[in-house]
């Protein structure tokens, strides 16, 4: 919608601006005011709690947020693409389902894994497709996806669960790597995301993604495979949403249909806060990083206070129209500060 | 263009037709006069809380904060009932619409000077206002003993053998259905929604636009919240949870265009009709209540791709000059 504030100004002037400026325009930064807050919030948990502390049982609170953690890598490609996904929660729960039945059926843990990741990466295929072959907008398309999905979960469990499970399936969401205090959900994080940032940063497919964002049209037209890269990244975001499924189904050893409700829209929270706008084209991945623990350990600190999950809403959502505006108010102030330091240099040409 | 929209309505209308006489078929008494005046009744909150999002929608933004504005003003004029039961109950009905215009006017001016997308406003604004629900009622619920008669009767109460529900429903459509076509506020929202440079070079206020859909939108939700919460006779903090995608579903099955500029009051209507039929069809066909979700899915994936097909086709037809 608007286009205000983009900062795509600022890379080419950068060699030419002065030291204390840059300093001003780091410290003005998305990312630089994200990870202050974060840093405080830190400095607040630590105080508040002496398990903050203690690395061990920091370890133990990303047990909270890995999955959405893991979720919102693919679907910052999605933003980025000037689409949107409100139906990974849906495809956790159909894919949740199908491990659940399986599972019933004597299935061992690692077939279990492969149908939870494929029924998601089906999903993930299944939104690409209506997506991009029929040109419907993502949103339309998810919004019914997300009921059908559900929908089959509704339909075969109604107010039933599953809680059978084999016992190894446990440690995906539960295990920790040998001896060591490091969660298994922490590391295929970990592996997420350094995939994550190497496809955004140094493939074409990353590239892609920014010129489609920005401009469809034009990125047809100079030849970007528009169709295909959309689709891969709903195909990649349905592939996270099993992911998921297997991390929580496993963590919380059972499957209800209501399971992850609402999480579509904690997901795309976490990666508009970290700067990506959700009108695609611009964002990166270490804001969303730092987002993601901003979020996560936030709650933690409010959950050591004894704040309701529903009061942290409150915070959540302040948070987010705050460091959405905060930014455009100070690319504001960056500019008007530039346009006076241009007016200035040009009055000293003209005297000179 | 107006022929396609015209053509939309008229295929929403008519498979109501056909799958309330189909249901019908199964079920005699869901014919009955009385049954179907109850199924129309029941559809009068999402219809209005649809309205409220075709606003929205029409300038291409979607305002996921209806759901939590229901919540949130349900629970103001519960709680307030709960400790003024004196106040007659008509005073709600203002109170509901006030309170929602502020709640939208929030979103409004996050929108018009802001310049946040809608998307990412509301998103703010529905996890804030869904947390003020709590806050305020201190995670307590209020239940219908805990309600006045004459505010319990607001949905209820028959007026010609109608309950007000509907009657309220109608006069929000039709106070819609004017303010979007014969004001000049009405025609500005289509003509930014459709084109918004174009729009702003005729001299259409963006501002004034987006305030007022944002303030509409607020206001009927919250009178939906109203409704809502005095029917089933309670409110509490999950009041309406997962409606706003409801609204968006109704406003695709009737032929809103998702990207806005196109989309009319009777489509919104229809497409809430026809989710209210299925809904209510279910426990009358002896179906699971666990199937609503499946069915509205696949509905709402039918409708969106055959509005798109057919806008395919038309785009055709048009470019090659030739009519179908």
């Amino acid at each position: 919608m608007s286009t205000e504030g983009t900062g795509f100004v600022d890379t080419s002037r950068l060699t030419r601006m002065s030291a204390g400026r840059r300093v001003a325009d780091f410290l003005l930064r998305w990312e630089t005011m994200l990870f202050i807050i974060f840093v405080l919030v830190c400095v607040a948990n630590s105080i508040l709690s002496p398990y903050f502390r203690d690395p061990k049982n920091l370890f133990e609170t990303t047990f909270n947020f890995m999955e959405k953690a893991i979720m919102a890598m693919p679907m910052m490609f999605v933003i980025l693409l000037g689409d949107i996904d409100i139906s990974v929660s849906g495809i956790i729960s159909l894919s949740s389902l199908f491990m659940g039945m399986a599972s019933l059926g004597g299935i061992d843990t690692p077939t279990l894994v492969m149908i939870g990741l494929g029924v998601g990466l089906a999903c993930g295929f299944f939104n690409g497709l209506l997506i991009t072959q029929l040109d419907i907008p993502s949103i339309a398309v998810t919004i019914g996806s997300s009921s059908l999905f559900r929908g089959i979960a509704n339909a075969v469990l109604g107010d039933k669960a599953f809680t059978k499970f084999p016992d190894s399936f446990a440690y995906f969401g539960q295990g920790y790597i040998g001896t060591s205090p490091i969660p298994f959900e922490m590391v295929a994080f970990a592996v997420t995301a350094i995939i994550a940032g190497v496809i955004l940063n140094l493939t074409a497919y990353g590239r892609h993604t920014y010129a489609i964002g920005n401009n469809k049209v034009a990125a047809r037209f100079s030849g970007v495979p528009v169709k295909r890269v959309r689709l891969l990244a709903f195909a990649a975001n349905g592939l996270a949403a099993g992911i998921a499924a297997v991390l929580l189904t496993s963590r919380i050893g059972s499957m209800r249909p209501n399971i992850a409700s609402g999480w579509d829209l904690d997901v795309i929270t976490t990666v508009v806060l970290g700067g990506v706008a959700i009108t695609g084209g611009k964002g990166n991945i270490v804001g969303v990083l730092i987002s993601i623990f901003l979020l996560g350990f936030l709650k933690f600190g409010m959950g050591v206070l004894n704040i309701s999950g529903k009061v942290m809403n409150i915070i959540t959502g302040i948070l987010l129209i705050v460091a959405i505006l905060l930014p455009k108010f100070t690319d504001n102030v960056r500019m008007s500060i530039r346009a006076g330091a241009a007016k200035a240099t040009a009055k000293a040409r003209k005297t000179a | 263009m107006k022929k396609i929209f015209a053509r939309k309505e008229m295929s929403v209308a008519a498979l109501i037709v056909v799958m309330t006489l189909a249901i019908g078929l199964r079920a005699p008494s869901f014919l009955r006069f009385g049954n179907l005046i109850g199924v129309v009744g029941d559809t009068s909150v999402l219809a209005i809380v649809s309205l409220a999002q075709l606003g929205v929608i029409l300038i291409g933004g979607i305002d996921l904060s209806v759901a939590s504005t229901m919540a949130l003003a349900g629970m103001i004029v519960a709680l307030t009932n709960q400790h003024n039961p004196q106040i007659p109950a008509w005073v709600y009905l203002p109170m509901s619409l006030g309170i929602g215009a502020a709640l939208g006017a929030v979103n409004g001016v996050l929108v018009a000077w802001g310049r946040l997308p809608p998307i990412v406003a509301s998103l703010g604004t529905m996890s804030i206002y869904r947390g003020a629900v709590f806050l305020i009622s201190k995670g307590q619920w209020v239940t219908a003993h805990e309600m006045s008669v004459g505010f319990r009767r607001i949905p209820e109460g028959k007026m010609l053998g109608l309950p007000y529900m509907l009657w309220i429903a109608a006069a929000i459509a039709l106070f819609y259905f004017i303010l979007m076509r014969y004001t000049r506020s009405g025609r500005d929202v289509y003509a930014f929604g459709g084109n918004a440079s174009a729009a702003r070079y005729a001299g259409v206020n963006e501002r004034k636009v987006e305030m007022l859909v944002f303030v509409v939108s607020g206001a009927l939700a919250a009178l939906a919240g109203l409704i809502y919460v005095s029917r089933y006779g309670i409110a509490q903090s999950e009041t309406a949870t997962g409606y706003e995608l409801n609204t968006v579903a109704a406003a695709v099955l009737g032929g809103v265009n998702i990207a806005g500029g196109s989309g009319t009051v009777l489509g919104v209507l229809l497409g809430s009709l026809f989710i209210g039929i299925v809904n209510n069809a279910l426990p009358v066909l002896r179906m699971s209540p666990f199937l609503e979700m499946l069915i509205q899915g696949i509905i709402i994936l039918t409708a969106v791709v055959a509005n798109t097909v057919a806008d395919m086709r038309a785009k055709k037809s048009l470019s090659s000059g030739r009519r179908l």
